[in-house]
């Protein structure tokens, strides 16, 4: 009885202590954003003085959205593709199926700075260059393995014979696709559209090797700013992208649950 | 309605020939089962009808028209999975329409149709469940209705009851029954349950390796198999092997087995006898003799008491003999007795050796 007390009681100190340390420096920041003192000092006073600035900072606003139209696109783009990939995977037999499978995970674990750098290369080399049309491509390689693997998880769990059935009822491939396939793998698309906008909204690495000066997104932007000085500012955007950036993951969770339902 | 016909269709996955110049006539309206051991091709078969697959030479006709080339969405005919595979994501109601909705008919049509069916399968209160509300035997009903709403020309049935308890399976293959019966349509099923194929089907294929061994009403397969495999795989038989003499086999040991139906065989060719289990009568004595009775000696090893029923297992040189004899409430006898079988050539089949 006792030690099941004691082991109650460290386990519910870890479970506070971990989320602490992935809270607190959060909480921290998000808590100064709204104080007067641009210095971290106390007392707290309330105030959304460095969220007013921020709306008249002009070149935060243009990175701010760079950064959403770069994420839309790319979630478009990804879900597009990676989707139809995923039922391709799914549904044919070619050759080189299987080498095609395996090498669309190493991507995912080859570090930002390597890509970014080999991408930087490659887009110098065949003309691209750098700017936002470099980024959305680079962001797009980024993301679509994500999306073609939580896509594929779900169409794991879905049974071919509804195909077949919907078939032998007499609908075409179109048909069989939308009203069939589709619904089933919708959570998987949404969850993998989240992740493809979390991936290119919250990308630095390979965004600040390929952006110009002028053009920009706002992790790079935000980084730029914190080498000319810190600002309060800061807080105040990257409070914003925090906010937005859980509220994403907490919908990839919701619906990657569903994904394990039934 | 449509007859479908089946001409020399061959079919291989890479060296494995799934079917062999298989030939098959269905009639219009029929009930056929086909039975066959897993891998014996019954399922690429009703694959190939269905047009799930195409065969790699042969002829699939569905009401005198080729289709062995025409993909299963523009076949019309009706399937039901092992497995049902009713869409989760609709209602009830939104499966069974399912088939008329992407043929583009008027909703109120549809409603119709869809009501119809149900009631068919007297699930017409339940259209707004979704599936996984359903029991076992209701999904069934459902896949049943979505696949006959459609009017298609042939049904084509993949073990449906495969999944079903035992009690469960019984209403269902009267119901199945019922409902052909109603709307008289051609109806193929593949099964590996030989029960099923004699209860349910007006003729049997019984498949093997990719070929039919043998095919014909369900009487005729059971009383005159015509291969070993036929008359073990349909029900149960004892199988004596010799040399033919023309009208019975010679047992290795001198005994000879008079034959009265089954195949015409030279004298001298290895052949077989193929006894069903109730066709022999067992006594422990030498008396109730009949003239030209197939009479042998053996001896009570194991005797199973199923109610209606006894089985006798009779060893007999070497070889185990099965006898069923029903409960008439005379005398039973004991394990280790020393017994007489006797049975008519009538109930003995020659057979082909091979």
């Amino acid at each position: 009885m006792m030690t099941t007390r004691i082991l109650e009681g460290l386990g519910r100190l870890y479970v506070g202590l971990l989320l602490a340390f992935l809270y607190l420096p959060i909480i921290i920041m998000a808590l100064m954003s709204f104080n007067v003192s641009p210095f971290y000092q106390l007392p707290f006073e309330w105030t959304t003085e460095w969220y007013t600035s921020l709306w008249q900072d002009d070149q935060i606003i243009a990175a701010t959205w760079n950064s959403l139209e770069i994420a839309i696109i790319t979630t478009i783009i990804c879900v597009v593709l990676g989707s139809a990939a995923s039922l391709a995977l799914f549904r044919y037999e070619f050759r080189g199926k299987k080498v095609l499978h395996a090498l669309l995970f190493p991507p995912i674990a080859i570090p930002w700075l390597i890509t970014g750098t080999a991408m930087l290369i490659f887009f110098f080399g065949v003309g691209i260059g750098r700017g936002l049309f470099a980024i959305l491509l680079g962001h797009v390689a980024l993301a679509l393995p994500y999306v073609i693997v939580v896509v594929s998880a779900r169409l794991q769990t879905f049974a071919p014979e509804l195909e077949e059935a919907a078939r032998s009822l007499g609908a075409n491939q179109w048909q069989v696709t939308r009203r069939v396939t589709l619904p089933w793998i919708m959570p998987g698309v949404i969850a993998g559209g989240l992740f493809a906008f979390a991936v290119s909204f919250d990308q630095f690495v390979v965004s600040y090797f390929l952006a110009t000066p002028g053009q920009t997104t706002l992790p790079v932007e935000i980084y730029a700013a914190i080498r000319k000085g810190f600002t309060p500012e800061i807080n105040a955007v990257s409070t914003i992208i925090i906010v937005v950036s859980m509220a994403l993951m907490l919908l990839t969770a919701r619906f990657f649950k569903f994904g394990g339902e039934k | 309605m449509a007859g479908v016909q089946v001409s020399n269709v061959s079919r291989s996955f890479g060296a494995h020939k799934a079917l062999d110049d298989v030939s098959i006539d269905f009639a219009d309206g029929g009930f056929y089962a086909l039975l066959g051991p897993s891998g014996s091709g019954k399922t690429t078969l009703l694959r190939q009808i269905a047009g799930f697959d195409f065969p790699d030479s042969g002829r699939i006709a569905i009401g005198g028209e080729s289709v062995e080339r025409v993909p299963v969405e523009k076949r019309r005919i009706g399937m039901v999975f092992q497995n049902y595979a009713l869409f989760p994501n609709m209602s009830v109601a939104d499966n069974v329409a399912f088939g008329l909705s992407v043929r583009g008919e008027a909703k109120p049509v549809i409603a119709t149709e869809v009501q119809r069916a149900l009631d068919l399968v007297q699930l017409g209160k339940l259209g707004g469940r979704r599936p996984h509300q359903l029991s076992g035997g209701q999904r069934q009903r459902v896949a049943l209705a979505r696949a006959i709403v459609t009017k298609p020309r042939v049904l084509l049935l993949d073990e449906p009851l495969g999944a079903l308890d035992k009690a469960l399976r019984v209403d269902m293959q009267i119901e199945l029954k019922r409902i052909q019966r109603e709307i008289g349509i051609t109806t193929i099923f593949v099964t590996h349950d030989q029960e099923e194929a004699l209860t349910m089907s007006d003729r049997i294929g019984i498949l093997r390796d990719g070929r039919v061994v043998q095919e014909g009403p369900p009487e005729e397969i059971y009383d005159r198999p015509k291969s070993e495999f036929a008359a073990t795989f349909l029900g149960d038989a004892n199988i004596f092997r010799g040399d033919s003499t023309g009208n019975g086999i010679r047992l290795p040991d001198g005994t000879a087995i008079a034959a009265g139906v089954g195949a015409t065989l030279a004298a001298g060719a290895k052949a077989s006898c193929a006894v069903r289990p109730e066709r022999i009568r067992i006594a422990t004595d030498g008396g109730a003799s009949d003239g030209n009775a197939n009479t042998l000696k053996g001896q009570v090893s194991k005797r199973i008491f199923a109610g209606n029923n006894s089985t006798y297992f009779v060893e007999r040189a070497g070889q185990t003999l099965k006898v069923i004899v029903q409960n008439t409430g005379a005398d039973r006898l004991a394990e280790g007795q020393d017994v007489v079988l006797r049975w008519s050539p009538e109930s003995t089949v020659l057979i082909a050796a091979g």
